[in-house]
């Protein structure tokens, strides 16, 4: 079955409207069937920020508007969306209704951005990606109609700033938490770092200023490659790359050794006795807690868990199966990627799968379709005690296999997140807390 | 006239079948006056926030019942929010006598591009399989959106070919967002689905039966009907297909909101021969008077009503006239769906409570049976007298932070999420209550009452909230007619 999704944990191209709402003061516009942008918030929960789901202007396409087209009707929209409603920048979304009918939305904002209004337009009909792909149409669109117009001469480079493009806001639900993390850890070897997104960015500044930057952050397997591919293109910054999250001593510590090597390459000059005393620090701070807590992971005699599935992106499968099995001992089994990775990307996600272990294979496969994910897992067969890490429909699962959960990918209903991440050093302890919390919890 | 056409694959959207509206402005008594002289009229807002989805509304008929699975046809993300109903099956079973929740199966048929040009019904019909393999359900939804809507799948065929293949009923609910912009549309849609292929011509009556149309409420119901020798039936959260299949059966239809159960309550009595309750439910005491004596008189049960009633009042009448006392002169803002929220109306007037005004989603003039005498708004007013600011307003959120700047009631009634939030950042003492069953009869105006009184005391939250609440709205905005841009 190629196309059947059962318990789906991500959402369709206008789910990426929640990157709009993570830009402080800005404001999604939809042109649109009535209820994608409660579909949205309905999916994200608890995620509406400053002007998302009920609260996002929307053409609300009817029948009329699909016959006769809603050109206009969008025109009167945005024109009292100014009127109503504060923002410092406005992008406007198309979904199903408005692609499928053919209206020129593009259109319509050129009018209003040629007033000088800082409003740009996505192309992001449900049918045609998913949310973790048009994030970066996004991205792209204010890049490319927003960014572009603060520069039309090039301006001089800051050797030490560059922009980070890392966690996904809102479908990655440590988004907060993981881009505070990397901007401390960034500016602890002596970077500048624009985050663009949440309560950690300046806003609207951060995104004009893009192109000063002298080379983009990006942290991920493959979504977000074509933010940076295209800023490559167009303002002739290259990028490094780190291909998963980030998690605790050992990972933490090669991102942030890649990154200095790198922009040394690019003429940050950063210091490298300054790096390595950051990591130094960093690491102490780390692994005394490790080793606090060895005793427990070693000893503890009524049971921990010893074996994990993930089903998560593949970001998060790479950076958690890797910590999990270096840095507390539990072994990854069957893995799952369930963000409907894009074919072209998946060779090179197998083969870093392939070394998170020098002694053992791990099992990894892409299964958007979370059901049949299920189902290999209902069946396989383990000894000790196992974990399951994924969204809150693996509760059940995790009930049927006895084993511990816990909830870390959308949508995840039982579980609570506001600041806290799970990217970099005091991530990785974080998760440790989180899993066995949850393993100590079930003795009472 | 019937507006039930169990024939037809799908049901006329209520602005079609009923004449609804979604906006005006005025009082309760001039809506209800247009409404009887038939002259209602839609207006369009020229600027328009995001409204709900029929889909969804569909979906939350269809989602709960126990032994079913439902497909979504269409992008993915218009299955995206259907995992609220997962959770909401998990925890409220256990209000419903379903101790061991199974988990919901939900799925999307993925449609993608490709789809969109050469159509989506072989990838349909074979997700109508797969979904049967997996699940083994005694019936599968189908829920058609936008998408699969405007490209012209046929749905209704793949879904009748696919159920002689397998041999369970496959009900194609057709529910598309951009048809109405009354989402209730959507409730409409799952019950004619379920009332052409899953109701049962009666082959015996059960004359102690009741059919219940309700959400997800505690059995509360259930509780007093076993003191007048009747069992309730709720449809059709948390009921089974079979329970559904002999609805039939009852001897007579309830519904605690006509809002969501115009349709099918008018269904089971015009295909199936199931009288309906054609007054108000049952919030507050002039309603729930009515409305057990007009049970009493369809089940037989007259004397048992008057003895229940005498009983109820007994119990109850003191502690009502106490909170009566307390909540004298209150003000407060109600923003609802329609029947529920003149439920809510009548409540606050019982309680001795001053309505300022409503934001009530849609207007339906008539119910799908016809009678004037259900018509809930209107029963409001001659028992009550007039509400001035009636407003409907399909959720409209810019439209309601106007008027709670303006009117600061002491309390903001909400039923639907995401609205509460903004009295709140007025400051205003704001109360969500989810359970529909919470505010009937005369327990139920004491359990409202109480919780009214505890919210407006408890104070502190919002007003700390008030000092630092982030307000997109802008300051012209505050200062203009709520109505600005609703046509004249």
């Amino acid at each position: 079955m190629s196309g059947l999704i059962e318990q789906q944990r991500f959402m369709c191209s206008i789910g990426a409207m929640q990157s709009v709402v993570a830009i402080p003061r800005a404001l999604p516009i939809l042109h649109s069937g009535p209820g994608c942008g409660t579909m949205v918030a309905g999916f994200f929960e608890r995620s509406t920020g400053y002007s998302g789901g009920y609260t996002a202007p929307c053409t609300n396409f009817s029948e009329t508007e699909v016959i006769f087209g809603g050109v206009q009707k969008l025109e009167n929209l945005i024109r009292h969306s100014y009127k109503v409603l504060d923002s410092d920048l406005q992008v406007v979304l198309t979904g199903c209704t408005a692609s499928i009918v053919g209206d020129d939305a593009g259109q319509v904002v050129k009018q209003f951005a040629a007033e000088g209004k800082p409003i740009v337009y996505a192309d992001t009909p449900g049918f045609k990606y998913t949310n973790y792909e048009s994030h970066s149409v996004i991205v792209n669109a204010i890049i490319d109609q927003y960014t572009a117009r603060f520069n039309k001469e090039k301006k001089p480079t800051d050797p030490k700033l560059v922009n980070l493009f890392a966690s996904i806001p809102y479908q990655d639900p440590f988004w907060k938490g993981n881009l505070e993390e990397y901007k401390r850890l960034i500016e602890g070897i002596g970077l500048k770092v624009q985050v663009l997104f949440g309560p950690h960015a300046q806003g609207t500044v951060e995104w004009q200023n893009i192109p000063r930057a002298n080379f983009n952050i990006l942290i991920s397997p493959w979504y977000g490659r074509n933010i940076a591919e295209h800023l490559q293109e167009k303002y002739d910054q290259s990028y490094f790359q780190f291909p998963y999250i980030p998690i605790g001593g050992n990972e933490t510590t090669r991102f942030l050794r890649g990154l200095a090597l790198y922009a040394n390459e690019h003429g940050a000059e950063l210091e490298n006795d300054a790096v390595e005393t950051f990591i130094k620090k960093e690491e102490e701070t780390f692994y005394e807690e490790i080793d606090n807590l060895a005793t427990f992971l070693l000893e503890f005699r009524y049971g921990l868990p010893s074996y994990v599935h993930i089903l998560h992106d593949a970001s998060y499968v790479l950076g958690m199966a890797r910590f999990l099995l270096h840095e507390t001992g539990i072994v990854p089994k069957e893995q799952f990627i369930t963000d409907k990775t894009p074919e072209e990307y998946q060779q090179n996600i197998l083969d870093i799968g392939g070394s998170i272990s020098d002694k053992k294979k791990i099992p990894l496969y892409f299964q958007a379709d979370a059901g049949l994910a299920q189902e290999t897992i209902l069946a396989a067969n383990h000894e000790g005690r196992g974990l399951i890490i994924g969204s809150g429909w693996d509760k059940d699962l995790a009930r049927k296999k006895n084993c511990d959960f816990l909830s870390a990918a959308l949508p995840s209903p039982y579980r609570l997140v506001m600041t806290s991440g799970y990217a970099g050093y005091r991530g990785g302890l974080r998760l440790i807390e989180d899993i066995y919390n949850q393993a100590l919890s079930t003795y009472r | 006239m019937t507006t039930v056409n169990l024939k037809a694959a799908s049901v006329p959207i209520r602005e079609n079948r009923l004449g609804s509206i979604t906006g005006f402005s005025g009082t309760a008594g001039e809506l209800v006056g247009q409404a009887r002289k038939g002259c209602l009229k839609e207006k369009v807002r020229s600027f328009s926030q995001c409204l709900g989805c029929s889909t969804s509304n569909a979906a939350c008929t269809l989602i709960l019942i126990q032994d079913s699975a439902v497909i979504s046809h269409g992008p993915v993300g218009c299955a995206g929010c259907l995992h609220e109903y997962a959770f909401t099956y998990r925890v409220n079973g256990v209000h419903r006598n379903v101790f061991e929740p199974t988990e919901r199966r939900i799925f999307s048929t993925n449609m993608d591009e490709r789809d969109t040009v050469y159509g989506g019904a072989q990838k349909l019909g074979d997700a109508i399989r797969e979904v049967y393999r997996r699940v083994h359900p005694k019936t599968i939804f189908i829920i058609t959106t936008c998408a699969s809507g405007i490209i012209g799948d046929d749905v209704e065929t793949t879904a009748n070919e696919a159920e002689a293949e397998i041999g369970i009923p496959v009900v194609a609910v057709f529910c598309e967002g951009f048809r109405s912009k009354i989402w209730t549309s959507g409730f409409d849609a799952g019950y004619h689905g379920i009332a052409r292929k899953l109701i049962r011509k009666a082959e015996k009556k059960q004359e102690d039966l009741v059919n219940i149309i309700n959400f997800w409420g505690a059995d509360l119901i259930g509780d007093w009907f076993k003191r007048l020798g009747l069992r309730a039936n709720y449809l059709t959260p948390f009921a089974t297909v079979e329970q559904i299949a002999t609805s039939s059966e009852a001897a007579a239809t309830m519904q605690v909101c006509a809002t969501l159960g115009s349709y099918l309550g008018a269904s089971l009595e015009q295909e199936f021969g199931v009288p309906e309750i054609k007054v108000s439910p049952p919030y507050g005491i002039v309603q729930t008077q009515r409305w057990f004596r007009e049970l009493g008189r369809i089940t037989g049960r007259a004397e048992a009503v008057e003895v229940f009633l005498r009983e109820e009042e007994e119990k109850w009448l003191p502690e009502i006239e106490t909170l009566r006392e307390k909540l004298k002169g209150k003000t407060a803002y109600v923003t609802a769906g329609a029947s529920h929220g003149h439920s809510l109306l009548a409540l606050l007037r019982e309680l001795g409570m001053e309505p300022q005004g409503a934001a009530i989603f849609h207007h339906d003039p008539l119910y799908d049976n016809g009678e004037v005498a259900a018509d809930t708004l209107q029963n409001v007013v001659k028992d009550y007298g007039d509400i001035k600011h009636y407003n409907v307003c399909n959720k409209q959120e810019f439209e309601l932070v106007n008027v709670l700047n303006r009117l600061r009631p002491d309390i903001l009634l909400a039923r639907h999420g995401g609205m509460t939030l903004w009295g709140a950042k007025f400051g205003i003492p704001s109360l969500l209550i989810g359970d529909e069953h919470f505010g009937m009869g005369y327990q139920g105006l004491v359990q409202y009452g109480k919780r009214i009184l505890d919210t407006m005391e408890n104070d502190e939250f919002v007003k700390n909230f008030e000092k630092h609440a982030v307000n997109p709205y802008t300051k012209w905005w505050l200062e203009q007619d709520p109505y600005t841009f609703l046509e004249k």
